[in-house]
């Protein structure tokens, strides 16, 4: 190889990193931003009614004012899996854009249940993945919980009972945590088990 | 007409009189009407495990833990997320009695009824808060 071309070579190859860094890293900043409360929040359809929700529960306003926003409950951390997601919300600019599809408070109503329930699936197909980001349950400390609260969160409890290892997850029973319910909610949703 | 008059003069002087002799205090635990109220005291919300016992016999039962998370709407109502007949045994929980579900034509209905809808509305959290006036009242055993 002449000189001039291993020069050339060189060349394109800082040129090519430089590029790639900024690439990547404006990508990697594009996936932060939209990560942001106040990005999700900058549709109507979100900041009129699941944030204003929101604002009267505990995950927004508490004692210690330690909160979650929007993206620790409904993007996953694990990039593969945040990936994925950003990609699906392309459904979300889809119907706001497009559709319009809930953009009044009734045609949002109307869709409540709906949308509600895509939530519940994904939680329970990933585990409640979204909330272990922050509640950890082997550092639960069942003596502080009231009786209840720490039968259930007692896995040998569950064993106890019914023999088997509990398969519950999160939002069997913590439905409605931080947005109001559906009409058409069934109490018994958030009771898995018997009766 | 004139009986009616004397015995209201009567009550009045009493009471001037008591009050003025110390015998009577107010609300305002000697207060002056021109000093500014003091701050009362922040009391926090009893909760009880296993329910706190009823004063009366058909009184509505008082909340014995926090209901701070709890919301009643339109929508939903969370209260019956632990109280309705199908969830409270798994819940542990009281049920809503049989009366919650009858509407006033009389029929039952599976869910809680429009009329017994609003929990808040007969049902309340305690605080610690000491009676008033000393008494010796006791409730229905």
């Amino acid at each position: 190889m002449t000189s001039g071309a291993k020069k050339g070579f060189l060349g394109l190859l800082v040129f090519g990193i430089v590029i790639g860094i900024a690439l990547w890293g404006g990508f990697n900043w594009t996936m932060d931003l939209t990560n942001t409360e106040k990005f999700c929040i900058s549709c109507h359809e979100m900041e009129a009614t699941p944030y204003a929700e929101l604002e009267e529960t505990v995950h927004f306003t508490n004692r210690t004012g330690v909160r979650a926003t929007c993206p620790d409950c409904h993007v996953p951390r694990p990039w593969i899996y945040k990936f994925v997601r950003k990609i699906q919300a392309s459904n979300e600019l889809y119907h706001h854009f497009i559709t319009g599809e809930v953009d009044s408070p009734e045609k949002f109503e109307a869709k409540r249940l709906v949308l509600a329930q895509s939530v519940w699936k994904a939680m329970k197909e990933t585990n409640s993945r979204e909330c272990r980001n922050c509640h950890k349950f082997e550092s639960m400390d069942l003596d502080k919980q009231q009786s209840r609260a720490a039968d259930a969160h007692d896995p040998y409890y569950w064993e106890a009972v019914d023999g088997k290892e509990p398969s519950y997850t999160c939002i069997d029973c913590h439905k409605g945590i931080a947005h109001s319910l559906p009409e058409g909610f069934d109490p018994t949703w958030n009771s898995p088990g018997e009766g | 007409m004139k009986k009616r008059i004397v015995t209201l003069l009567a009550v009045c002087v009493m009471f001037t009189g008591g009050a003025i002799a110390g015998a009577v205090d107010s609300l305002r635990l000697g207060q002056d009407l021109e000093e500014d109220s003091k701050v009362p005291a922040k009391k926090k919300q009893l909760v009880v495990e296993g329910g706190i016992e009823r004063s009366y016999k058909i009184q509505p039962p008082v909340i014995p833990h926090k209901i701070d998370k709890d919301k009643i709407d339109l929508r939903a109502n969370t209260c019956m997320n632990c109280h309705s007949e199908k969830t409270y045994k798994q819940k542990k929980a009281p049920k809503a009695g049989d009366t919650h579900y009858t509407d006033r034509d009389g029929n039952v209905t599976k869910m809680v009824a429009s009329r017994r809808y609003f929990c808040n509305q007969c049902h309340a959290p305690q605080v610690g808060a000491e009676p008033l006036v000393e008494n010796t009242f006791e409730g229905a055993k």
